[in-house]
């Protein structure tokens, strides 16, 4: 049992080691757009949140401004 | 008790704010875009108006390092239904907020610190963040993780034997994924403990002055909190473009803290580009919440001691509020040799909070117990100009 985890492991991280990227950098330029940003003004989404936070009692994970999206 | 109920809370959650505000700038690998931003802010609801500028400057330096000090000023002057049913009269305050932020790329990593320093006549809040995020998978993937310690002292205004401390920490982790050249997804965990003085000075609860017979009315007491709170927000957030210039978006979080408060909140967005220079937004937010353990409208009986924990804040209530939102932008290229855009946004929310078991008492000549519940709506109005460099 031990030795066919340590083969599913060792599978897995030869698999995961050799993941492409499925979206490739010339397809990219709908990620890049402004309109794709989940955050696209800083200090005007920061006062929203803040409004928020201070009548409700929820916080925390909002979520953040970045996307990963390699575009640059 | 000349001013305020809610002056302390409010600058509790500012200093809450704070702590995750620092925290945005650590999601990807890559620098923010160098601009300024203008914004005048208001906020106008529930007897209460608050609002003021707020400036950010961001400055790049060789690809690597970039710098950014935003200054923030609320004007508030309050009228609230705390204020009115605790018989103290209307009072006006400002909070100003220094914040100074630093990201320094290397490689596909980006480290982040920021501090900031928030200050209001009877509260101080200081904030410490730092923060890491690394790209994966062809940039596909960033993973990101983020600490922030506040520090805030509390005291009362007309009280100068009043002194209180509290300590924040917060954990975050997060990852952004790109699934397909057109859709995005981004799921978010924070943990934040509180520990130190929680209630607000200002604020009392009520108790019926004879448990057996309530037309003898009720009598107001200070409130009493834990002294420790410990909170966990999980969400999950995607936006995904359109075949046409526009995007959707859509976001649900989900709240969850050891004073027995659970809370809900989801979002929708679209947006839509229209001829080049204009950008529209429309959104529409809802948010609900239980109660927290120890909060009620109407208490039978005082505290028996300092375990014995009374609160009759409607932040702590059983409530759920919507928000509509309206977001018009326009954008234009600049020939100039200090910037290449320049930008004006105007953003309008409407927010309609509904209490289930908060009531309004404000209403004479009813027992206790049997005023109508309190809701009230609220106009938020942000006024934006940026430059890019």
């Amino acid at each position: 049992m031990k030795r066919r985890i340590s083969l599913l492991t060792a599978l897995l991280l030869m698999t995961g080691c050799g993941i492409q990227p499925w979206v490739k950098p010339y397809e990219r330029q709908h990620l890049a757009e402004p309109i794709m940003r989940f955050d696209r003004d800083p200090i005007a989404g920061a006062y929203t949140k803040h409004v928020y936070q201070s009548r409700e009692s929820a916080r925390g994970a909002e979520g953040g401004a970045g996307v990963g999206c390699g575009c640059n | 008790m000349a001013v305020t109920e809610l002056r302390s809370g409010h600058c509790l959650l500012a200093a809450v704010a704070a702590l995750m505000h620092v925290a945005v700038s650590t999601q990807a690998a890559t620098l923010p875009e160098e601009r300024a931003d203008a914004m005048y802010h208001r906020y106008d609801g529930g007897g209460v108006t608050v609002d003021g500028p707020s400036l950010l400057v961001r400055k790049n330096f060789k690809e690597t390092l970039s710098v950014s000090g935003n200054y923030y000023v609320d004007n508030i002057s309050s009228a609230s239904i705390d204020v009115i049913a605790s018989g103290a009269s209307k009072y006006t305050e400002e909070r100003t907020e220094y914040s100074l932020a630093g990201d320094y790329l290397y490689g596909k990593s980006l480290f982040s610190a920021g501090v900031t320093y928030s200050d209001e006549s009877d509260y101080q809040a200081a904030t410490y963040s730092l923060g890491v995020s690394q790209d994966f998978f062809g940039d596909l993937t960033t993973l990101s993780f983020g600490y922030s310690l506040g520090q805030d002292e509390v005291s009362q205004n007309g009280n100068n034997e009043f002194e209180e401390d509290i300590d924040r920490h917060s954990f975050r982790i997060g990852l952004n994924q790109v699934i397909t050249p057109k859709l995005v997804l981004a799921a978010n965990y924070e943990l934040i403990t509180d520990e130190g003085y929680l209630n607000n000075p200002y604020r009392s609860y009520r108790f019926l002055s004879d448990p057996l017979d309530p037309s003898a009315g009720y009598q107001f007491s200070r409130e009493v909190y834990p002294q420790t709170r410990t909170s966990d927000a999980a969400s999950l957030q995607f936006r995904y473009r359109l075949p046409w210039q526009a995007a959707v978006g859509g976001q649900y979080r989900f709240f969850t803290d050891d004073w027995g408060i659970d809370a809900h909140t989801t979002q929708v967005s679209y947006t839509h580009v229209l001829y080049q220079h204009w950008t529209v937004d429309v959104l529409y937010r809802w948010y609900s919440q239980g109660q927290a353990d120890f909060y009620q409208d109407l208490f039978l009986f005082p505290s028996q001691d300092e375990k014995d924990y009374r609160a009759r804040d409607k932040e702590m209530s059983e409530f759920s509020n919507q928000t509509l939102s309206l977001y018009v932008s326009y954008e234009r290229p600049l020939s100039w040799r200090y910037a290449y855009k320049a930008g004006i946004t105007l953003q309008y929310d409407r927010i309609s909070f509904d209490y289930d078991n908060f009531t309004d008492l404000t209403v004479a000549e009813t027992l206790p117990g049997d005023e109508p519940l309190y809701a009230f709506d609220a106009d938020v109005y942000k006024l934006l100009f940026t430059l890019w460099y």
